[in-house]
């Protein structure tokens, strides 16, 4: 039966809610929070919400809206230009690339496969941005961001996995 | 499945699986390309991302105004919780502060005789805006804020970003109602200064760590641990003698200062504007290019 214009919208609505998600938490982690502790470095959303879409609904986070978010991601991080893009889609291009071990990790293993590829990924980053700004960068406030991220992963993931559970659950295709 | 339909999935998987690969690199491409295009044409890529922070304008004032709100609440129950103390080091303070304004009326008066003596051109105009802070980049590569102000208000690249303290940044990008603010401890911000008593001049270098440096001191410079930085107002770029920060440490070949802001309370920031009188801000133009 072919679904009317209503649901066939509702369904895009539905298939839209990685990318919207992720556009709105990277939205919030601009408000400026001053914590004293963590003033200078705010987790990396974006590099948890690529990986975690990439593990669990591949088919909605496709390159085309990796690369939107990381063109979002450094248009308002003000660093280097473009290096949050090329990591990002290396992160996605990763868990491609071993869908096999994602595909039955449980959640221990995911964190262990997050903390291995987001410290890749902070490596390219550190590494190119102080390529493209001539000089080493401070490598302890990416030690601490990487850190962060690392930790604030679990919430994300919880919060990723109640979005995918209340809008995605039907049409849930094969990991 | 007929027989059909089949051979057209087994023609067309190896067709997407290929062209999602084609579509992979060419995006991985296009990032390449736009490392490149920032690192060549900085003005494209600023004009881009003050565009976008004006589009999200709205949206970061109404966020930011919770967060101000929690911030100043937990603030609230904190400065109650130590009011008897808090009031008895105002008290002291407020009484050395009466004793400075006494010392500063009388040195006012004097300054302006011998101004008048001295027949000294009079200073260039200031303005001022003031402006909340509405969006913090966290980032391990930058330290910069976005104001809740922009060209409509008068705000102007180059213009020096005060709080009570001191200085705390620099006008970088100018959009309709919001401004970037380039933190003096970023890695980019270089800020013309005078040490000491002696004004001894040199550069502030950010390095992203909190305690911005020294650079291009004269050898024979008599700059020692606890010496007041200021603006020097060289290169016409901020007004002289805005208060930056302290020498906190002098090694051979590093001087490390320690800034007079306070990082975690940066709600408002009061923009400087500085009119040259005319013939001398014509010779330098714009300061925009004094990045």
């Amino acid at each position: 039966m072919q679904p009317n214009l209503w649901q066939r919208l509702d369904i895009l609505a539905r298939a839209l809610t990685p990318l919207a998600l992720t556009v709105l938490l990277l939205l919030f982690s601009l408000t400026p929070l001053r914590s004293p502790y963590l003033a200078p470095v705010m987790p990396s959303i974006a590099l948890i919400a690529v990986y975690y879409w990439s593990v669990f609904r591949p088919d909605l986070m496709p390159s085309g809206a990796v690369f939107l978010i990381g063109l979002l991601h450094d248009l308002i991080g003000g660093g280097p230009f473009g290096i949050g893009i090329l990591a990002l889609l290396m992160v996605q291009a990763a868990v491609g690339a071993q869908r096999k071990f994602f595909a039955t990790a449980g959640f221990p293993l995911l964190w262990l496969g997050f903390a291995v590829l987001s410290a890749g990924a902070q490596l390219l980053i550190w590494i190119f941005s102080s390529a493209l700004i001539g000089r080493l960068v401070d490598p302890s406030a990416v030690m601490l961001q990487y850190a962060v991220t690392l930790a604030i992963y679990p919430c994300l993931f919880w919060l990723f996995g109640r979005a995918q559970q209340l809008l995605l659950r039907d049409a849930e295709p094969v990991r | 499945m007929n027989k059909r339909t089949g051979k057209v999935v087994r023609l067309a998987t190896p067709l997407k699986a290929w062209t999602q690969r084609f579509a992979f690199l060419l995006l991985v491409g296009a990032a390449f390309g736009l490392m490149l295009l920032g690192k060549i044409d900085t003005v494209l890529i600023e004009r881009a991302r003050t565009q976008l922070a004006d589009a999200m304008a709205p949206l970061l004032d109404a966020a930011s105004e919770p967060v101000a709100t929690v911030n100043g609440t937990l603030e609230d129950m904190r400065d109650l919780a130590r009011m008897r103390e808090v009031n008895a080091m105002l008290r002291a303070e407020n009484q050395r502060l009466l004793d400075w304004r006494r010392s500063a009326i009388a040195l006012a008066a004097q300054n302006a005789a011998l101004r008048d003596l001295m027949k000294l051109a009079p200073d260039a105009e200031q303005r001022y805006v003031t402006a909340r802070v509405v969006a913090d980049q966290g980032n391990a590569f930058v330290r910069s804020v976005l104001v809740a102000v922009g060209k409509s208000a008068g705000v102007d690249k180059g213009q020096a970003a005060l709080t009570g303290s001191g200085l705390a940044g620099r006008v970088v990008e100018v959009g309709d109602k919001i401004s970037r603010i380039l933190l003096i401890t970023d890695i980019n911000s270089r800020i013309p200064v005078a040490v000491g008593a002696a004004g001894d001049k040199a550069i502030l270098a950010g390095d992203n760590s909190p305690k911005p440096s020294l650079m291009y001191l004269l050898p024979n410079s008599s700059v020692k641990v606890g010496d007041r930085v200021v603006t020097s107002g060289n290169g016409g770029l901020f007004p002289p003698g805005l208060p930056v920060g302290e020498v906190t440490e002098v090694a051979d070949g590093s001087v490390r200062v320690r800034p007079y802001v306070d990082w975690e309370h940066l709600d408002y920031l009061r923009l400087v504007g500085y009119d040259l009188p005319g013939l001398i801000a014509d010779f330098i133009g714009k300061p925009a290019t004094a990045r």
